[in-house]
């Protein structure tokens, strides 16, 4: 076990590095002009100017020489300097990061939760009434876009109900809390601040609850399938026959054994939360990654742009990592050889 | 996953065993917008380019979705998007599946060297988050639709280079391609004649619900800002309208429901093509 873990972790840098060379060469490699989003369109006629902002930003060096120079930047934890911000790319991402996790973990609290039940149910009543609907409510999460459902949503509850709050992580007319982990609702509970703790949650509802509904469904479908096959195993006609009940032979001895797919979909998972938070915090104005790089990809900021792809391959690589190494809390039977 | 429908007796000897509940009514949907894409002047009376009224009215009969903040009418911009995103959509998968299968082809035929080099490029390509990658290269295409495109082929190739090598190492392995072998045809037409005939069923399957997904990525492309440019009808810069005039809803509404039915009507389709192609896959 400890040896498959070393071995991945000797192969990451490898996988990493080729993430790092197809984000640099996708975004250089193109006739776009990173100097459009450096110098104003005046200044261009300047030859002077133009002259200065490509020493300035490295642009007066050839590709090959870029690349090595960021890859050896990218080492010490230097992704160059956003051209819009003018502040270290990788501060900007550490500063936003906490703000896409505590969505997307919520989120996957949601979704998670919402699918594994909304899957045992349609698996044990199936072929009813709950199973075409948990069929119809996970082909929606999958099918609609995500933008426009928050949207949606917004519109309903924030605008015409007033019952929870628009776009933002805080009512403005708060003091946000000291930031110590990042996480609003976390922070906002360490200052003491009950008032602020409620904004927040309140604040978190709606985006995680639409990024949670996309991802519910895969969910669903996969517990289902996995149910309606262990369903009919032997052990659970024993289970049944020595008289237990059936919340128990559906959660005691039947979720046990469908352990194994539902981690490899939950981990699979992530990867698409992550597409989904970009779109999230583009509508709900949520201050994370996601929609700094929304912001990066209209201003041509490319650093912030390879930043932000890096950092995302980044988490999708760990994430699968670590789902490989649940899988042997799991099930013992795996030994990852 | 298909509905799994206990059909009475009479009715299985009449329908050809295709026609499923989801198969129709997704062919349904997709008829319709494809008719949208071919005559939307018969769907609309109004032009979705040319003002049509007073600017954001609300839904009226004269206007069926109203009209956004420019006075064209929501509803023409609607039926006109399915122009922009339905072929977009056909012309990126159909793209993607042959540069996937070309090289899932080598790469599980020849393997060697040539093959473990693409496989990597997949493995790596499939490590980001699609819409990181595919904003990435779009932004450095510059915005547009057409490099929007460009993006998503970058994005999905792997997906069937990946489906269409597993099905090739399967395939290769069976006694008439041994025998193919043994009567002296080139790899070519192994490959061509022996190999690929049989491995299209999954990427058929795949294909068609991935009309849907592209659709909805080309639309998350056009909302974050790097697809269409006004004043093109897109679906997805219509919703982006709509978070400006936020409080005039059915701006937004049109496109909304437009990709959530072509995506659903997609799905529908591959659950009815997977049922009928592997019967075994359905509970």
């Amino acid at each position: 076990m400890l040896n498959y873990i070393m071995r991945r972790a000797v192969a990451m840098p490898f996988i990493l590095l080729g993430i790092v060379t197809l984000a640099f060469l996708l975004t250089t490699i193109t006739k776009g002009d990173p100097l459009t989003a450096i110098v104003s369109e005046r200044q261009m006629n300047n030859p002077e100017i133009v002259a200065a902002a490509k020493a300035r930003w490295g642009l007066d060096r050839s590709l090959p020489e870029r690349y090595v120079i960021y890859v050896a930047n990218l080492v010490t934890g230097d992704m160059g300097t956003s051209f819009v911000t003018r502040r270290p790319v990788s501060r900007d991402i550490a500063a936003r990061l906490p703000a896409t996790l505590e969505l997307v973990i919520a989120a996957m609290a949601i979704g998670s939760t919402t699918g594994i039940l909304l899957g045992l149910l349609a698996a044990y009543y199936r072929d009813s009434v709950i199973d075409q609907t948990a069929r119809l409510f996970s082909l929606f999460g999958s099918s609609v876009p995500i933008f426009w459902l928050g949207l949606a949503l917004l519109f309903v509850f924030s605008v015409h109900y007033h019952l929870l709050p628009g776009p933002g992580r805080l009512d403005a007319r708060l003091t946000p809390p000291p930031s110590l982990t990042g996480f609003m609702v976390v922070d906002t509970l360490l200052a003491g601040n009950p008032a602020a703790f409620k904004d927040a949650l309140l604040h978190l509802i709606l985006p995680s609850l639409v990024l949670g509904w996309t991802v519910a469904g895969s969910i669903s479908r996969i517990v289902r399938a996995n149910m309606l096959e262990i369903m009919e195993r032997e052990f659970i006609l024993t289970a049944r026959a020595k008289g237990a009940g059936e919340l128990r032979v559906v959660f005691r001895h039947a979720l046990r054994n469908i352990l194994v797919p539902v981690l490899t979909v939950l981990g699979y998972t992530f990867a698409y939360l992550i597409t989904g938070a970009v779109l999230t915090e583009a509508v709900f104005g949520w201050p994370g990654i996601g929609s700094y790089a929304v912001i990066a990809a209209r201003s041509l900021d490319f650093p912030a742009i390879i930043g932000v792809t890096i950092v995302g391959g980044m988490m999708f690589l760990i994430t699968n990592l670590l789902t490989d190494i649940a899988y042997v809390f799991a099930n013992p039977r795996v030994r990852l050889n | 996953m298909a509905m799994a429908i206990i059909r009475p007796k009479t009715m299985r000897r009449r329908l050809p065993s295709w026609v499923s509940p989801s198969f129709v009514i997704g062919g349904a949907v997709v008829l319709f917008w494809l008719f949208a894409t071919l005559f939307p002047h018969w769907l609309s009376a109004f032009s979705p380019l040319d003002l049509a009224g007073r600017r954001l009215q609300p839904p009226s009969p004269d206007h069926l979705l109203g009209t956004d903040a420019l006075g064209r009418d929501v509803f023409a911009r609607t039926v006109y998007g399915a122009r922009q995103s339905l072929p977009i959509a056909v012309l990126v998968v159909i793209s993607a599946v042959l540069i996937g299968t070309a090289a899932g082809a080598i790469a599980g035929y020849r393997g060697g060297f040539v093959g473990a080099a693409i496989m990597r490029l997949v493995d790596i390509t499939l490590s980001f988050p699609a819409i990181l990658l595919a904003m990435a290269v779009a932004a450095s295409l510059g915005p547009g639709l057409g490099n929007a495109a460009i993006a998503m082929v970058v994005v999905w190739w792997p997906i069937y280079a990946r489906l269409v090598r597993a099905q090739v190492l399967e395939v290769r392995e069976r006694e008439h391609v041994e025998a193919a072998v043994a009567a002296g045809a080139s790899d070519f037409r192994i490959l061509t004649k022996h190999i690929l005939p049989l491995c299209w069923t999954p990427v058929l399957i795949s294909a068609t619900m991935d009309l849907g997904q592209v659709i909805l990525l080309g639309a998350s492309l056009s909302f974050i800002g790097l697809g269409a440019r006004p004043p093109t009808p897109e679906w997805g810069a219509m919703i982006s309208d709509g978070t400006v005039y936020f409080y005039n809803w059915w701006i937004a509404f049109g496109a909304g429901m437009a990709i959530l039915t072509i995506v659903l009507g997609f799905n529908f389709i591959g659950d009815g093509l997977r049922d009928y192609f592997d019967p075994r896959s359905s509970k």
